[in-house]
């Protein structure tokens, strides 16, 4: 029999204004095998921690079960405390009694009553609780960031800085992400590719970082400190040794109709391209979809131009596997597809364009050369109306529900930099609210307006309304002077919502990252773990987690490998113990557990065994606990009831349902 | 026992909840205040797939009057299939306690993540309304269970 | 000040609309094609509901100057639905005045989920009499 511990934690009045903490206290010295209960203020505190200590050792305590918040909070703080004082951290038990009762609940009587029960439950598994041993794995010092853009750059940084090799897997040819589509950055309207292009060659360079571009990761198996990972490295068509880089195949390719994926389809490109003048490596791929020679066999003018001899038709996909201790989902995003906001009318003009497409046109390597210009027919426009919160903030399923964060900012810095460069263009921009929160934000916005002669007007635009003159026929409403506004505009702007990269659920998938409704990852803790994903070993950088601008996005990529590096620094992991374990006597060798294991943990092994004096040798399952993560899938399935989960028996499950249905 | 009192119908719910996504919503429920009623326990276990349906048949025999299985969305398991596991063995013993009689509502699979909170405290209200409208369980009752 | 209060849950409950969710864009009042003709705008019915100011509302011009088009419907980003408010004070007028040829309990019932509202509507405006 256990000599088993209850204690009981007000937390302040968190538990105790609802729950009855002293009658849990008493009710749990009438269960089985419990030899001391108390209540204390913060059990979590070093004074509750000391009394969990002392309990144990006054009373020779061989159980504990501690009701307060949620395992997820204190379970490890309890199991510390625990194991400090002598006892097997695996002995402590939790009952939730604080997000799972007092918070939810307002009858002190009906709160009581549950808290009890849920006491008697944890007493009852605690009861037939065993010490477990953890057992260590190794960590790979190596660590993979998926995504090359700002966040996954500045991540890979900081840990191959700390010394740790760093791979870089980025989908596109080039890294530099979104940040390098930008013309200028707010709030203090540097160029982006000034700020960006040193990044992007430091981490070229540093002898710590692999760049794979083009390139997808395809599996991801294995667990934190030793994912093995297989990368598909897609055909370039171009030796990356041999290529200098001049640019000539580019320049004579024939075929030159492929929409520019950089400047967001405002242009076109050859089928053989780099994406952008600064783009690392700076090494072009053949795009096979628009390729004449690839079409239909006739050309090669590339082959035929290129003095190194680097263009090579035959190549393939190549698949890289390689061995990973923590892995950096750095996905970012992308702008909504705007085919639902048909109001807008931005399917039906061209002077309708995202403030994406904004920054191209504005940007000197852009499709108009950085000529402010409307894309029907090249000519300068007079007046602009900015549209904001184009999707976002959105009720019903035509958006989002969040808001985008960086929208005001931009749009208050695309205003300006208009006025600013063509004083005599008029700008108007349609606002529901601005949000501006940050270091010098406000005073940004508050610029664009007393400054610039940005004119804002509070009230959502309605819908845009092409002319036959050319025009488009702007109508909103003006909230504040409480009139309906009709107003030609020669180009419209929207700010149209973002949203996680469509390709971060395949990975999340992959990774076993938990995703949210709106496809950003779930952050292990919303306020205390921000940039560890709950599955242990990945971490969260940028846009994925959710809506950032770049300074926060560098800020975030920065903690995201601290915490990678905290990882790869150690030698050895403790494993978690609570693994699964077989009968030997009970185990007929049938192999229906090895079959469902989804890490491979299940082996079988000719022993022999003694059962109740029969000597004989038998097929049995035997366990890797060393890759078994516990999810009790073969505990289920075992036809005998020979497989069994250590720390979620199924005499303890079993235990917590009597207890919970007495 | 007595014959049945006259009192209010409180019904026995347990609720069994994987560690990584059904358990944090839960936690998120109660982080958020979002009130379900207090007859349902929750049971954290690590994944949906270990439970056995035997432990939801030990419930309704110990005299639970509902029983509902909550794990991560599929495609999102932490352990990659293990609610595929989860929800192929409960269709099927759900299909086999509907073929004996017990009624369907009574047992539930519902996928909840980390995120929904929201999801969590309604798919419990709406439960435990549903187990209040069917009454108390006795036909999967054991009598020998009871002291 | 009582009635107002029954009055706007009637509204509320009459066009199933929740006047809290809306978050003031205006975009309701940018769409409305008949705002000119308005004296409360339709962005203000909303805040209308939500202060229970309902005298001013079915004494407002805008009651009979709405076409029931739902363009404010079909593009209000909260779904608020400020045209099924306007619908449900204008019948909200129509009952009071005593002629009264349905009773809010035989509505769920006679309703199509198929027919537009604005049917109804115009079904109600035109039968009054």
């Amino acid at each position: 029999m256990q000599r088993v511990g209850v204690f009981v934690c007000h937390c302040g009045s968190n538990i105790a204004a609802t729950v009855d903490v002293k009658k849990v206290a008493e009710m749990a010295l009438m269960e089985p095998g419990v030899v001391h209960a108390e209540d204390y203020q913060y059990m979590c505190s070093e004074a509750g921690q000391a009394k969990i200590a002392e309990a144990i050792k006054e009373k020779q305590l061989t159980g504990i079960v501690v009701c307060s918040c949620s395992p997820r909070m204190h379970e490890t703080t309890f199991r510390k405390a625990a194991e400090r004082a002598g006892l097997n951290p695996y002995m402590v038990e939790i009952a939730n009694i604080r997000e799972h009762c007092s918070w939810i609940h307002k009858d002190m009587e009906e709160a009581t009553k549950k808290a009890v029960i849920l006491m008697r439950a944890a007493v009852a598994k605690v009861n037939l609780n065993t010490p477990l041993q953890p057992g260590e794995s190794r960590v790979t010092k190596r660590a993979l960031i998926i995504g090359g853009g700002i966040a996954g750059i500045q991540t890979a940084l900081d840990i191959a800085d700390a010394g740790y090799e760093v791979d870089i897997v980025e989908k596109t040819p080039s890294i530099g992400g979104r940040m390098s589509q930008l013309d200028k950055t707010f709030p203090t309207l540097d160029c982006s590719a000034c700020i960006l292009t040193p990044k992007m060659v430091e981490a070229a360079a540093h002898e710590k970082i692999k760049i794979y571009t083009y390139s997808e990761v395809e599996k991801v198996s294995g667990f934190v400190g030793d994912f093995t990972v297989d990368i598909r490295k897609k055909a370039r068509s171009v030796d990356m040794d041999k290529c200098t880089g001049c640019g000539v195949c580019q320049e004579k390719c024939p075929s030159k109709k492929a929409p520019s994926e950089f400047n967001r389809g405002l242009n076109t490109r050859s089928a053989i391209y780099t994406p952008f003048a600064q783009a690392i490596p700076n090494v072009p791929v053949i795009d096979r979809e628009n390729c004449i020679k690839f079409k239909t066999g006739k050309c090669g003018v590339c082959a035929k131009v290129c003095q190194a001899g680097a263009i090579d038709y035959e190549q393939k996909d190549e698949i890289i596997t390689e061995k990973y201790g923590a892995i950096v989902v750095a996905t970012g995003f992308d702008v909504i597809k705007l085919d639902n906001y048909d109001e807008y009318a931005y399917s039906q003009s061209k002077d309708v364009i995202t403030s994406l497409e904004l920054e191209r046109i504005m940007n000197a390597a852009g499709p108009t050369k950085g000529h402010l210009e409307r894309l029907s027919d090249g000519k300068a426009p007079k007046e602009m109306v900015f549209i904001q919160c184009v999707g976002s903030r959105c009720a019903d399923d035509r958006g989002k529900s969040y808001c985008s964060k960086i929208c005001c900012m931009y749009t208050a810095k695309h205003a300006m930099l208009i006025r600013d460069k063509y004083p005599d263009v008029n700008v108007t921009v349609f606002y529901i609210d601005v949000r501006t929160p940050g270091k010098n934000f406000d005073e940004f916005y508050r610029r664009a307006v007393e400054q610039y002669g940005v004119h804002y007007i509070k009230g959502q635009v309605g819908k845009v309304i092409p002319q036959p003159n050319g025009k488009l026929l702007v109508q909103g409403s003006d909230l504040l002077d409480n009139r309906q506004i009709l107003k030609e505009a020669d180009m419209v702007v929207l700010a149209a919502a973002i949203e996680p990269n469509p390709d971060v659920r395949k990975i999340a998938t992959m990774l076993t990252a938990s995703i949210d409704t709106n496809n950003f990852l779930t952050e292990a803790h919303a306020k205390l773990r921000p940039v560890e994903s709950p599955t242990a070993g990945i971490f969260l950088s940028g846009v994925c987690q959710g809506p950032k601008d770049i300074p926060e996005t560098v800020a975030q990529a920065g903690a995201a490998a601290v915490k990678a590096i905290g990882l790869l620094a150690k030698d050895k992991l403790m494993t978690n113990p609570c693994t699964a374990k077989p009968d030997e006597l009970l185990c007929n060798g049938c192999s229906t557990c090895a079959n469902v294991c989804p890490y491979g943990a299940i082996t079988y092994e000719e022993k022999e065994v003694n059962d109740h004096g029969i000597r004989e040798t038998r097929r049995l399952a035997m366990v890797n606990s060393a890759l078994c993560q516990g999810c009790g899938a073969c505990t289920v399935a075992c036809p005998s009831g020979a497989m069994d989960l250590q720390g979620f028996s199924n005499r303890q499950i079993i235990a917590e349902v009597d207890a919970i249905c007495r | 026992m007595s014959i049945e009192s006259k009192e209010e119908f409180r019904p026995k719910i347990v609720a069994f909840c994987c560690n990584w996504c059904s358990y944090a919503g839960a936690d998120l429920a109660g982080s958020s205040r979002l009130a379900y009623p207090a007859d349902v326990k929750i049971i954290r276990v690590p994944c949906s797939c270990r439970v056995n349906p035997m432990f939801i048949l030990r419930a309704f025999e110990k005299g639970a009057d509902g029983v509902i299985l909550c794990g991560c969305h599929p495609g999102d398991c932490h352990y990659s299939t293990g609610n595929y596991y989860a929800r192929r063995r409960m269709t099927l013993l759900f299909s086999m306690l509907d073929y004996i009689g017990v009624e369907n509502g009574r047992t539930r699979v519902e996928w909840v993540s980390a995120a929904e909170g929201v999801k969590f405290s309604t798919t419990m209200n709406e439960f435990v309304e549903k187990i209040h409208s069917l009454g108390k369980n006795v036909r999967l009752g054991d009598l020998r269970c009871r002291k | 000040m009582k009635d107002q209060k029954k009055q706007a849950e009637l509204i509320k409950e009459i066009s199933g609309v929740n006047p809290l969710k809306c978050m003031k864009c205006g975009k309701c009042s940018a769409t409305c094609p008949s705002y000119n003709e308005m004296d409360i705008k339709p962005h203000q019915f909303v805040s209308y509901v939500v202060n229970e100011d309902i005298e001013s509302l079915v004494n407002s011009k805008s009651l009979w100057k709405c076409l029931s088009c739902f363009a404010c419907v079909e593009r209000c980003p909260r779904d608020v639905k400020p045209g099924k408010l306007i619908d449900a004070a204008r019948q909200l007028v129509v009952r009071q005045k005593g002629q009264t040829y349905l009773s809010p309990d035989e509505i769920p019932e006679l309703l199509d989920p198929e027919l537009p509202q604005q049917l109804l509507v115009s079904a109600f405006r035109r039968y009054r009499r």
